[in-house]
């Protein structure tokens, strides 16, 4: 046994590209060890990465593969042998066998009697068999986005691949891929070891080497020394703290080799600054991580995550540097800020006229205007059943809400949209409900993202996305398969989860019904699109098991917090033994219906407790007929679990029931009867979910 | 900070840093050619870039290119941002091996001491859309500044580069403020007279221009003449573009006299007046689209018969 290493050496690769191609190099390098039975049992792998470089260890590597025993098959033994003999059929299944005649077998197929033998593969050399077949797997790697390098159009890859190391135990194995053939060599941080190679002697000393080298080539402690490292900083500047942002952390841990972090300023006058600007600024623009003080507001201090390591002199030249280029950059913003403030939000109404939304469904005015028309509808619906709005506010804001399209600062800061309109609206002396509403429109950007803050704003954002949606659908480009050019999917995620996270008494139709009034088609397909989402958003955000989320969605997919509570009910009790038995018996009722349908036997319009025969007929049709004037209260009370609970206490009328009662009695009125007296319970207690879609374990 | 006057004191002046890239690069086999007379708005799209990566044929060349960015314009009042900066180009095709370490070595000549600095090359893929243009690379991180655009030119025209081609930009004024230590592109200095000391800046060989040419741009330019010119120039490069289709056609002098280049810089004319409609507010988002679909035309045009001009006469060559 030894162990094996592999490094491919790169020019910088793209930091979003890093983790992803990672483990895939090592998944490709453990599947091709396993499918060469050159492993066996617990493989133990670990994969490295670096902007410059991937690379794999697998230890209890076997040397060679073992022999392969094979059974082949031969001619029919009828040809094979002639009076005894063997015929030159035989000798030529020997020969490509690789046995002597005489190690020939004979074996009973069902076809007839056939000539076998074992022929011995000769395991290979893990060496000979890496170098052969190590360059397709990693010629098969998925990139995003790839180039060119050498003449000829050799091959396409990430980024030049510069050197391969490439190490069984302490051999050096010849493995050559994209004009490099591997060696014993990889190189350190360009500028901290400088261009030299570094000498690995086997897979274990592959860390140590590196490190030597000034890179930590495992990505996870790269990842907790940037997080430690910020945390001591901040410990330096009193009463301060670092904003946590994973996705910054994630990228500077593929930016660096040899990370450390250094703290800077900015002069306090730039927190006039909206603060979401200044944060755009630091985070998207120049990779720094804000600080706040005491409070949570932002202090004037930034953390600078860098691809080296530098005494004090060095970080105060660094730090400069830093300061002068975030100094330049806030000025811009203040720049752009200002400039804005010339043309109010309430004068670039008339801009959006030139500002086209999409070619068939007009400028952005266009679309303000149909946005206010449905906001102004869903606002009315949202009253008159008891919700309180600001429709006035909410018309400003939807007459506003796309004119920041037209600011230098959205041009400059194109994911502030929304944001900026706010804020500039709240600059401009609109109530705090307009401009709140702007602010959050584009809410929630994703399933992580809150939902809009008031009313008006989810209402806005409602009316926005489903603008959107039927338009697109209106034009025949809805999303298919994985394509979805203009995020409709994410749209309509957006609405179902501002109806399930707010108190908006609203239903997935009507909002259909009100965006694409008139387009009967249009509307159909909306809500085949939304009720798609709803489930995604039960399953994937809410985390709900894909038989209780289509038990649910069978009884309805309009009412959506309605129906995350039924899942959320449904799921609580299902573990229940009472629950369990209960949704079987109901499964088998509606089974025996269905049974009866097929055969043309007709229920009785309704229940005559006078042609009940057996006790259990009575018993089943009281308390059900209790129960269910319960179930129907909880109902109302949207205590679905309660309503679930009560039902399940049904278990011994209808155990009982089964028992005794043959619901397919020969008296046609009496069968009748009990068909009508089965239609009943389950009508009564379908209201919450299917649960013939409830999958029962064993 | 007596180590910062120091090294303030000591660093190059605009013009000095210039000479240090050209020297650098001459040294590295690159011919040095002067910037390019027509408006462009990167270097990119001078002919010595746009049209020498087409073909097999080896180039090493570098020049300072002025950039003309209408719509940067700041009348000479926002201290980081320019109507015209100065780019310096490297085109190596095909790229050495070493091509990123050379890079390296060539910001050590012009006075940067790496490893007093922090260096990040990040993602940043360039492309030109209007020229079919594009390619993968790097914006390279400098203490937080964006330094230089690194591109490894994948395709040209519409058509794929073979060999491809190495293509380093360095942004001049960028550099020359983070040497100087400067908050404002117009203290830089740009010259300094050896005998007297004095200092000739940035603002003072250029300041006017920005002011003037912002004016032009935003408040003065004339909306009807510049789509008459553009549409003069646009005619005219399309005239020479059918003409380039009958190079089967031609003889041998015909052929290498044909005016592709010509036919370029008329696409570059409107590519410039483009721009400036644009910054003059004179190009709606509709018709944006379709303008610079006209002007692809153009650009893409030119790459293919410069392509196939040169194949054709390397055909004529071989048979001759």
């Amino acid at each position: 046994m030894t162990d094996f290493l592999f490094e491919i050496g790169l020019e910088e690769v793209p930091a979003r590209m890093i983790a992803g191609a990672q483990a895939e190099l090592e998944r490709r390098v453990v599947g091709l060890l396993v499918r060469e039975r050159l492993v066996a049992g617990e493989i133990e792998a670990k994969s490295f990465s670096t902007p410059r470089r991937l690379a794999v260890v697998v230890r209890g590597v076997k040397e060679r593969q073992e022999d392969l025993a094979e059974e082949m098959l031969g001619p029919s033994a009828k040809i094979a042998y002639k009076d005894g003999v063997a015929t030159a059929a035989a000798v030529a299944f020997a020969k490509k066998a690789g046995v002597e005649i005489g190690a020939l077998k004979t074996v009973t197929t069902p076809k007839g009697e056939y000539l076998s033998a074992t022929a011995v593969k000769a395991g290979r050399a893990a060496g000979v068999v890496i170098e052969e077949e190590l360059p397709k797997e990693v010629a098969g790697i998925y990139w995003a986005k790839t180039m060119y390098w050498r003449a000829g159009k050799a091959e396409r890859f990430v980024r030049p691949v510069r050197w391969l190391v490439a190490m069984l135990g302490g051999e050096t194995l010849d493995v050559e891929f994209a004009g490099q053939r591997s060696g014993n060599t990889t190189y350190g941080h360009r500028v901290l070891y400088g261009a030299e190679g570094i000498s690995v002697g086997s897979a274990g000393e592959y860390e140590g080497a590196l490190r030597t080298g000034y890179v930590i080539v495992d990505a996870e402690v790269r990842r907790q020394r940037i997080r430690k490292e910020l945390d001591r900083v901040c410990r330096s500047m009193e009463g301060t703290r670092w904003r946590e942002d994973h996705a910054l952390v994630d990228k500077l841990t593929h930016l660096t080799e040899w990370p450390s972090v250094i703290q800077g300023g900015f002069q306090a006058e730039y927190l006039e600054l909206p603060e979401e600007v200044l944060v755009t600024v630091m985070r998207d623009h120049q990779s720094y991580f804000a600080v706040e003080g005491k409070g949570g507001a932002l202090a004037p201090h930034f953390l600078a995550v860098l691809n080296t390591e530098a005494d004090e002199r060095g970080q105060g030249v660094i730090r400069h540097g830093n300061e002068r280029v975030l100094r330049a950059r806030f000025n811009d913003a203040r720049f752009f800020w200002e400039f804005d403030q010339r043309t109010t939000l309430n004068d670039r109404v008339a801009l959006l006229d030139k500002v086209t939304f999409q070619k068939e469904l007009g400028s952005y005015g266009a679309k303000a205007e149909r946005v206010r028309v449905v906001a102004a509808e869903m606002a009315a619906v949202v009253e008159a059943r008891g919700g309180k709005v600001d429709a006035g506010a909410l018309d400003a804001a939807a007459r506003l809400s796309k004119t920041d399209l037209t600011t230098e600062l959205v041009k400059e800061f194109t994911e502030l949209q929304g944001v900026v309109g706010g804020l500039y609206a709240r600059a401009q002396g609109h109530a705090e409900a307009v401009a709140a509403a702007i602010y959050d429109q584009y809410r929630p950007g994703s399933m992580e993202d809150g939902v809009p803050r008031t009313i008006e704003g989810a209402l806005l954002a409602i009316a926005d996305k489903a603008d959107t949606i039927a338009g697109m659908f209106g034009l025949g480009l809805e999303p298919t398969g994985s394509k979805d050019p203009f995020a409709l999917r994410r749209a309509a995620n957006g609405i179902v989860k501002i109806l399930a996270e707010t108190e908006i008494p609203l239903g997935l139709g009507e909002i259909c019904f009100m965006a694409a009034r008139g387009r009967e088609a249009v509307v159909r397909t909306m809500e085949v699109f939304f009720a798609e989402r709803l489930e995604f958003y039960l399953r994937e955000a809410k985390g709900q098991a894909y038989d209780v989320v289509k038990a649910v969605l069978a009884v309805g997919a309009d009412q959506v917090r309605g129906a995350v509570a039924r899942a959320a009910a449904v799921s609580a009790v299902r573990s229940s033994a009472d629950f369990e038995a209960v949704s079987a018996a109901f499964k088998r009722m509606s089974n025996i219906l269905a049974q009866a349908k097929e055969k043309g036997l007709a229920a009785a319009d309704s229940v005559d407790p006078g042609l009940f025969t057996d006790e259990a007929e009575t018993w089943l049709f009281e308390q059900a007929g209790g129960v269910a004037a319960r179930v129907a209260e909880l109902r109302e009370d949207e205590d679905y679990q309660g309503a679930l609970e009560a039902m399940a206490g049904l278990r011994p009328q209808v155990d009982r029931f089964f028992e005794a009662v043959m619901v397919m009695a020969p008296d046609e009125r009496v069968r009748g009867n009990r068909l009508a007296l089965l239609g009943k319970v389950l009508g009564d207690f379908s209201g919450i979910a299917d649960f013939s879609e409830i999958v029962v374990a064993g | 900070m007596t180590a910062g006057t120091e090294e303030k004191a000591r660093a190059l002046t605009f013009q000095e840093l210039l000479f240090k890239l050209q020297v650098f690069w001459a040294e590295r086999g690159c011919v040095l050619q002067q910037p390019y007379d027509v408006e462009v708005g990167a270097g990119t799209m001078s002919p010595d870039t746009f049209l020498r990566v087409l073909g097999p044929k080896p180039v090493r060349i570098a020049y300072a290119q002025p950039s003309r960015r209408p719509a940067d314009g700041r009348y000479g009042e926002n201290p980081n941002r320019l109507f015209r900066h100065t780019q310096f180009q490297v085109i190596l095709k095909p790229p050495p091996a070493r091509l990123q370490e050379m890079y390296l070595e060539s910001l050590e000549a012009i006075g940067i001491d790496l490893k007093e600095h922090d260096l990040k090359f990040e993602e940043d893929n360039w492309e030109w859309p209007v020229g079919g243009a594009w390619g993968v690379g790097w914006q390279v991180m400098l203490d937080g500044l964006e330094i230089t655009q690194y591109t490894y030119f994948q395709q040209c025209g519409g058509m794929d580069l073979d060999p491809i081609c190495g293509e380093i930009t360095y942004g001049l004024e960028r550099i020359a403020g983070f040497l100087q230590d400067v908050d404002s592109i117009y203290d830089i200095v740009w010259a300094r007279e050896p005998d007297t000391g004095r200092e000739v800046t940035y603002g003072e060989m250029r300041l006017a221009e920005e002011e003037q040419f912002s004016a032009y741009g935003f408040d003065y330019a004339d909306v009807s003449s510049l789509w008459k010119h553009l549409e003069l120039y646009e005619a005219e490069c399309l005239v020479l573009l059918e003409r380039a289709k009958g190079f089967d056609g031609m003889d041998a002098l015909t052929l290498k006299r044909f005016p592709v280049l010509g036919a370029y810089e008329l696409a570059l004319k409107c590519s410039h007046l483009f721009n400036l409609l644009d910054a003059r507010g004179a190009v709606s988002v509709t018709e944006r689209v379709g303008v610079m679909g006209r002007i692809r035309t153009l650009v893409v045009g030119v790459a293919k018969a410069y392509a196939g001009q040169g194949e054709m006469m390397a055909a004529v060559r071989a048979a001759g």
